[in-house]
């Protein structure tokens, strides 16, 4: 397996008001691989990732992405690096006024200077890539099923073709079949976009799905990395914190 | 002793949601003028709002005018009877309109129909992470959401109030001399006697500053938005009725200083 760092947390302490949230992080993220933080909701999750997303300022410590250090840049440098990233939200947070198509053209449109018909033609790539049927391209987020919005908001975060990409508890509320589904859609894309080197890190608090889709698996407990392991390793681990997260 | 104390807590309370209240204010404003200067420059966007913003109140705007304009003509021409200055029905009708009435009254439609519809998007893109999505791209959600809309706003206002200034001053004429039987000729020369150029300036400035206001109002509570749907609505209350508010105390500031300079 390749084990270049793409992300780098060291000494990353993070707090609000006097509490602390990250306590002293260290670990790192390879690339081509699919990196879980697993954790209990409060542990701190959502945090981490908008440090790694540069969205926060670490109070100490250093975040190296994409061997920059993305808390040193000032706001329009954070911006621009931001292009290397893109994300799943949870409710995949399309933009309700435009269609799946528009949606999916966004990035594009606000960061290419390519002609229409080249994001006509990228568009309608990514979007099959994501197996969304050629009825759904015209369609408001309002009229998709939640299934089919994560795809939508899939090929927008693949647009950019980005090194990174984030999924923010991408199986959240999902009946079990859609679950299935956005994992089988997590894993493909990661198989497809290996080439080029994508790496992804899914934020989760669901165990059976982490174990099915992750190459490395990370679990916080209250700002804390208390286990980081290969996946199949983490299924077996002996520390009793995790041991009952999975048996859950 | 406890009340004393109760009291002070309280007192003590409300001067820190004041101060973090108007620290935020600052902020936002502070964003605004950040980015509305920055490339890129979203002209499509700020078009749409003023589409929105404009085209879509002038409905409203021409009903509320017209009825505005006849009602003020038939209440001056009764009172005015009495004293036998019915002739200056015209002009009176006209320079409110122009310094007070059309700033004014389209200030607090528009504060109910596009400051509350922007605080409304705003602030349901805010609960559904579309905001987010937007900063995770690299776009400033300042810029792509905010800029636009203020500018539209402080844009389409002046124009609207225009129109609600023309469209009362038919609605005046029309009542002054059809209903009530004012001399036509006299009403019109007491008109171009009494009205300048000034007055209608006073009100087209008054209204940039509302458009202002308003729009920014609506804006900055849609930004506020917190707890999903009931703070949505919750925002879009707020900020009709700051908008509202920050539209009358501003006239009188702006009166008293407009009627120094002009």
């Amino acid at each position: 397996m390749d084990k270049e760092i793409i992300v780098s947390i060291k000494n990353l302490t993070k707090t609000f008001a006097g509490h602390t949230v990250l306590d002293n992080l260290n670990f790192d993220i390879y690339k081509n691989t699919i990196t879980t933080i697993l954790g209990f909701s409060g542990a701190g999750k959502s945090t981490l990732l908008k440090h790694i997303l540069g969205l926060l300022k670490p109070t100490d410590g250093v975040i190296n992405v994409l061997g920059k250090n993305i808390s040193k840049m000032n706001s329009f440098e954070t911006r621009e690096f931001r292009q290397n990233f893109g994300m799943l939200f949870q409710y995949a947070a399309l933009f309700d006024s435009m269609t799946a198509f528009e949606n999916t053209a966004f990035p594009l449109r606000e960061f290419t200077k390519l002609p229409e018909y080249e994001i006509h033609k990228r568009v309608t790539e990514l979007l099959l890539s994501v197996n969304l049927q050629e009825i759904a391209f015209n369609k408001l987020p309002s009229e998709l099923s939640g299934g089919m919005r994560k795809r939508v908001g899939l090929a927008r975060a693949l647009a950019l073709s980005p090194q990174i990409i984030l999924y923010d508890e991408p199986t959240t509320g999902l009946d079990p079949i859609t679950t299935r589904m956005v994992n089988e859609l997590i894993k493909s894309t990661a198989l497809k976009h290996k080439e080029r080197g994508l790496t992804s890190i899914v934020i989760s608090h669901d165990v059976r799905a982490t174990l099915e889709i992750s190459d490395y698996v990370a679990f916080l407990d209250h700002g804390k990395i208390i286990e980081y392991l290969p996946a199949l390793e983490f299924a077996n681990s002996d520390n009793p914190l995790v041991k009952s997260f999975i048996n859950l | 002793m406890r009340l004393i104390k109760r009291l002070i807590e309280k007192l003590g309370f409300y001067v820190i949601d004041v101060i973090e209240n108007l620290g935020q204010v600052i902020t936002f404003m502070y964003r605004f003028f950040y980015w509305c200067h920055r490339p890129p420059y979203r002209l499509h966007l700020m078009f749409e709002q003023i589409y929105f913003v404009g085209n879509k109140s002038l409905f409203i705007i021409i009903l509320s005018a017209s009825f505005t304009g006849m009602v003020f003509a038939y209440q001056t021409y009764f009172g005015f009877q009495l004293i036998s200055v019915d002739s200056l029905v015209g002009p009176i009708v006209s320079i409110s309109l122009a310094k007070e009435l059309a700033p004014v009254l389209t200030g607090l439609i528009v504060a109910g129909r596009a400051g509350a519809a922007m605080a409304a998007q705003i602030g349901s893109m805010k609960v559904t992470e579309q905001i987010d999505a937007l900063e995770v791209m690299g776009i400033s959600s300042y810029q792509y959401l905010a800029v636009p809309r203020i500018i539209a706003g402080t844009v389409a206002l002046p124009m609207l109030s225009v129109v609600f200034n023309l469209v009362g001053n038919i609605g005046s004429w029309f009542i002054g001399t059809k209903a009530l039987m004012i001399d036509e000729v006299m009403y019109f020369s007491k008109l171009s006697e009494f009205m300048f150029v000034e007055d209608l300036v006073q009100g087209i400035i008054k209204a940039v500053f509302f458009g202002f206001i308003i729009s920014a109002v609506g804006c900055y509570f849609g930004f506020k938005v917190e707890k999903g749907a009931e703070g949505v609505g919750k925002g879009t209350n707020l900020a009709v009725v700051w908008g509202m508010i920050l539209v009358l105390i501003l006239d009188y500031f702006l009166t008293s200083f407009l009627i120094k300079i002009l």
